[in-house]
């Protein structure tokens, strides 16, 4: 069940970013709701942002790139996201992490070649107490071994 | 009559199958052709029982756990006809690891209804903001200061006056900022109170914001928590419907807006001032202090910032007294802590209790040890820049001073159990390495101190010139906790110099560890 989300068009981006200009700050709220509606923040958002907030581009830009969840690429049909946090390597997080990695053929932080996952560390979900924990496309999963993180892996395959 | 059961929408509930629960429950009801209702709570924190569902009978709630989807048909019928099962726990209240607890500020997590303003007042909600509108800000600050409440996020600083002082500046507005960018690993007590009781944080912004004088409230939330931010949306709907928020609060001439802002990934934006720049809407890079943000917060006005924790204790001193409150603890540490066991522990979750609690008591006794039977060796507590301690330290008091004194910190009262394979100089290294990705860049020891320190460490590893590279990292943490603006790299010499003063046998090359190891 991944998300489906809109190409990128301008006149929808124009939209969103008057949509949520009215807050107070509303810089984080416009680039989180680009990247609901597109999966992504299209790059050239990033100057009609500035422009609508009268701030300059760099400083719209040194906004996106500062947060980790504001991606420049749309991500693979699936993101898995693994917790790489101490609660989670306590509970043997690391040997999960390198059996997803070998798994899907690929070192975490990167998408597979056929575009069907991206596989993310994320710093902890709060799950510390049934860890190690994921979470696949918004899906929580705690309590992971290798059998359950092997069916997740499946899951975000198929 | 229906039955009522109870099953936690609680995230961590969610991740071990909650929400697969709930469907095989209405499909059992369905079946024998039993009407019943279905609550979704918050969790009571026990997180090993975990889904762990609830039925009403005379004598109270009965609880089951953990159940998972196969062990319903028999669960339901046991909750039908009240006979045994074997995953029976008797009642909810009952269950000794919740007796012995303290629930002062948790009293309702997991108990009620969380998107429900009047399951919330049915167990005593809204009576503390009841007798802040009876007060004079003087009064209320009065009680929150003698209430000895310190800041839960991690800080400690006394709330009445931080209040004090925002209340005392003149400005055209002010904020209340709630802090629930809960990024420390091994802590999930905001998450937990937000999805549980969420009302008991806005009641708190509430008193916070008429006792100061404010009008508009911030809560942030890091986008890592979709049902937290979730949970809190639908109670600040309900609380503006219920006249609870919004103009006009409860019938008096206060007025106070209350909006979630949700973060996007960054763990140093739980560094408050960080917090303030990311609200504002820039890159979370940490302010110089002063300005205090009581003094120049939000949009440059004064700002009560403070944890879900400590707003979420603040009605508890209005309803009951500061006294009542103050009687709990130990020193200066007052009150209760909801402290969180996680890790490789075998009954990890939430567990409140009075300051003053020993640090083996928790891991040995409440805690039962690792799951994974294997004896423990180093505990972390307060997070990713708290201090690993091994079982030497174990007679530690939980209680902000005690712990400072043996160079630790309780945090936000996070432990991360770690059993006998642990490899601390790898811990040691991910500490240095978290601070660098994490690192907002604005100061030099963090920015470039946390990349050095993971170098040498690995070199350190690799046996290289052992001695001069330990001499290396004690050097970059000096330069790191004594040079760095805030606590991100101020703090994470804790985790490295407690893993080198603790555990020195893990430092060298990797084959004299596993022969010492052996």
């Amino acid at each position: 069940m991944s998300p489906l989300y809109e190409p990128w068009d301008e006149k929808r981006g124009a939209e969103i970013i008057a949509e949520n200009s009215k807050h107070e700050g509303p810089t984080l709220v416009i680039l989180h709701a680009l990247q609901e509606a597109f999966g992504y923040v299209p790059e050239p958002a990033i100057p009609m942002v500035a422009t609508a907030l009268n701030l300059s581009r760099a400083e719209i830009y040194g906004v996106f790139t500062f947060y980790h969840d504001f991606r420049k690429q749309p991500a693979g049909r699936h993101v898995l996201k693994l917790c790489r946090a101490e609660a989670c390597q306590a509970a043997g997080g690391d040997a999960l992490a390198a059996r997803a990695e070998k798994k899907l053929g690929i070192a975490i932080g990167n998408t597979t070649a056929d575009e069907s996952v991206t596989f993310e560390p994320i710093y902890c979900l709060g799950l510390c107490a049934t860890a190690p924990s994921a979470m696949l496309d918004g899906r929580l999963v705690g309590r992971l071994d290798e059998k359950r993180l092997d069916a997740l892996v499946a899951e975000a395959q198929r | 009559m229906k039955m009522r059961i109870f099953v936690p929408r609680d995230a961590g509930a969610i991740a071990v199958g909650a929400d697969e629960v709930v469907a095989a429950l209405e499909q059992a009801a369905a079946k024998r052709d039993l009407p019943i209702q279905i609550i979704r709570t918050g969790s009571r924190g026990l997180y090993w029982l975990e889904p762990m569902v609830e039925v009403a009978t005379v004598k109270g709630r009965v609880a089951y756990g953990p159940v998972s989807p196969a062990d319903v048909p028999s669960v339901f019928e046991a909750m039908a006809s009240n006979g045994p099962h074997a995953l029976r726990l008797g009642l909810a209240d009952e269950i000794p690891w919740l007796k012995r607890q303290t629930r002062l500020t948790f009293a309702r997590c997991g108990v009620i209804d969380p998107r429900s303003v009047d399951d919330y007042r049915a167990h005593g909600g809204y009576k503390g903001l009841e007798r802040a509108l009876s007060l004079t800000p003087q009064a209320i600050l009065a009680d929150v200061t003698a209430s000895g409440l310190r800041g839960r996020g991690g800080a400690g600083f006394p709330t009445g006056i931080k209040w004090k002082t925002v209340a005392d500046a003149s400005a055209s507005r002010k904020y209340i900022v709630c802090n629930a960018d809960e990024g420390d690993s091994g802590t999930f007590a905001d998450r937990m109170i937000m999805e549980g009781d969420p009302f008991v944080v806005i009641e708190g912004m509430t008193i916070a914001a008429i006792t100061v004088g404010a009008t508009k409230g911030y809560i942030y939330i890091r986008s890592e928590y979709p049902h937290a931010v979730e949970a809190m949306n639908a109670a600040i709907a309900a609380a503006n419907r219920a006249g609870f928020l919004g103009t006009r609060i409860g019938g008096s001439a206060h007025s106070f807006d209350l909006e979630v802002r949700v973060g996007a990934g960054a763990y140093v934006c739980g560094e408050e001032t960080s917090l303030l720049e990311s609200l504002e809407g820039r890159r979370g890079l940490v302010r110089a202090k002063p300005p205090l943000p009581a003094h120049k917060g939000l949009f440059g006005k004064p700002t009560v910032i403070n944890n879900v924790l400590s707003y979420a204790a603040i009605p508890f001193i209005l309803d009951n007294g500061a006294k009542a409150y103050a009687d709990f603890g130990m020193g200066r540490s007052r009150g209760t802590m909801p402290i969180q066991l996680a890790g490789n522990i075998k009954f990890g979750g939430l567990f409140e209790t009075a300051f003053g609690v020993t640090l083996g008591e928790l891991i040995d006794d409440i805690g039962g040890g690792t799951f994974t039977g294997r004896p423990v060796r180093a505990v972390q507590v307060g997070g990713p820049l708290g201090a690993y301690f091994p079982r030497a330290l174990f007679d530690t008091p939980f209680d902000y001073e005690a712990f400072a004194a043996r160079d630790g910190l309780i945090g936000h009262g996070g432990i991360v159990v770690f059993d006998d394979t642990v490899d601390m100089a790898k811990q040691a290294r991910f500490a240095m390495e978290f601070c660098a990705i994490e690192s907002c860049g604005k100061c030099t020891p963090c920015r470039i101190g946390s990349t050095r320190g993971v170098e040498t460490i690995d070199k350190i590893r690799s046996g290289e010139r052992v001695a001069e590279n330990l001499a290396v990292v004690e050097d970059l943490c000096n330069t790191m906790k004594f040079g760095s603006l805030c606590a991100l790299g101020g703090f994470t010499p804790y985790p490295v110099m407690s893993a080198l003063k603790h555990f020195k046998q893990d430092f060298g090359p990797a084959p004299t560890r596993l022969q010492a190891a052996e």
